[in-house]
């Protein structure tokens, strides 16, 4: 095993460690890691790759994968993705066989009725971050209100939506 | 939905697992991962009632991690311990991993489209259209004023503000905690 999976790996672990509330709180450190300290990418490298782990499925916190590929291949890719990955899964492995453990106790059906409303408020705190993170112009907000009108009021589903506005939004490309 | 069968007694195949947190992964497209993680483990599988996916989402939340892996581990474990988890994170990133690789090496070869960017910018509102969605379903459940006045709390703070999660979620569970557990003591829980 070259070393430079291991390092690859001990670039994203500590990332992984305070990636709080998902891939968001940890992006700008990550660029700041792989641009100024490692010099791994330029920063127009850094936020080409970026747009790209948000079109592609999947999590966003993938774009570690793609460092790593740029790095060092297709095991960079992995180093990448376990470094950003493994940690974080360690500290939640435990705490779920904590909170299964529980599953009977007063206590967790108080933690559950009393974490609801909260996880409510940051369930919509994300539409949010997604909107200002894409730099969301009026059209998209306009689309994204009537889009959840039409999921809420009738039977269509989320794929239609997406191929329509995805396709609308190509078209408008060329006009 | 209050009458939904009690998830822990489900028998739930490693295939099965897979499976659905592949679906999951391959359709998070545009922010939507949260709204395909509630219709698929709450509406489609009933894996987890509206009480448990609120909870393990929080968990996932306030815990390190992408939140859609920490899902995958919390029902993985819930049905079939550490491998069952092992086995939900990788229906959910390895697919995905593997596109997101070749995605890379089409860019590497003809630069950044900038069609691309405005296909993407469609499927991103309607990622957000999938959330709101969400959101309104969910705030059907709260019929009280104090955590409706929370849940509208954190979305000003940590949403509009971008004030960190972490110091927020801290402040205002406490709160939270406290009026159910005094909601508890004033009327004898039922079944």
């Amino acid at each position: 095993m070259d070393n430079r999976f291991i390092f690859i790996f001990l670039v994203f672990a500590p990332l992984s460690l305070f990636s709080f509330g998902g891939g968001q709180a940890i992006i700008a450190e990550m660029q700041h890691q792989v641009v100024d300290v490692q010099h791994w990418m330029t920063n127009q490298e850094f936020v080409d790759l970026f747009a790209l782990s948000r079109a592609a499925p999947g999590p966003s916190t993938l774009i570690a994968a793609l460092i790593g590929w740029h790095v060092a291949g297709f095991l960079g890719a992995l180093a990448g993705t376990l470094g950003i990955y493994l940690p974080s899964s360690i500290v939640m492995y435990a705490a779920i066989k904590w909170w299964h453990a529980q599953a009977d106790s007063p206590w967790r059906r108080l933690l559950q009725r009393g974490l609801a409303p909260i996880a409510l408020g940051l369930v919509v705190a994300s539409a949010a971050t997604v909107l200002q993170a894409a730099q969301a112009n009026t059209l998209q907000l306009v689309v994204a209100v009537v889009g959840a009108g039409l999921l809420l009021y009738t039977r269509i589903g989320p794929y239609p939506l997406m191929a329509a506005a995805a396709t609308g939004f190509g078209v408008l490309h060329f006009l | 939905m209050t009458s939904e069968p009690s998830a822990a007694q489900q028998h739930v195949s490693l295939t099965a697992l897979f499976l659905a947190f592949f679906r999951i992964g391959m359709s998070s497209l545009g922010g939507s991962g949260q709204a395909w993680l509630y219709r698929e483990l709450v509406q489609k599988q009933r894996w987890l009632d509206e009480q448990e996916y609120l909870g393990a989402m929080t968990l996932s939340q306030v815990l390190p991690g992408a939140n859609p892996v920490n899902m995958a581990l919390y029902v993985g474990q819930k049905f079939k311990g550490g491998f069952g988890g092992v086995v939900g994170v990788l229906g959910l990133v390895g697919p995905p991993f593997v596109i997101i690789l070749i995605l890379g090496v089409l860019y590497a070869e003809f630069g950044a489209s900038t069609l691309v960017r405005d296909v993407m910018a469609g499927m991103i509102a309607i990622g957000v259209s999938m959330v709101l969605q969400l959101a309104v379903q969910l705030s059907r459940n709260i019929r009280e004023i104090v955590p409706g006045i929370i849940a509208g709390a954190i979305f000003v703070a940590v949403g509009l503000l971008r004030w960190p999660m972490i110091p927020v979620v801290l402040a205002l569970a406490p709160l939270s905690l406290g009026f159910e557990y005094f909601a508890a003591q004033r009327k004898p829980p039922d079944g």
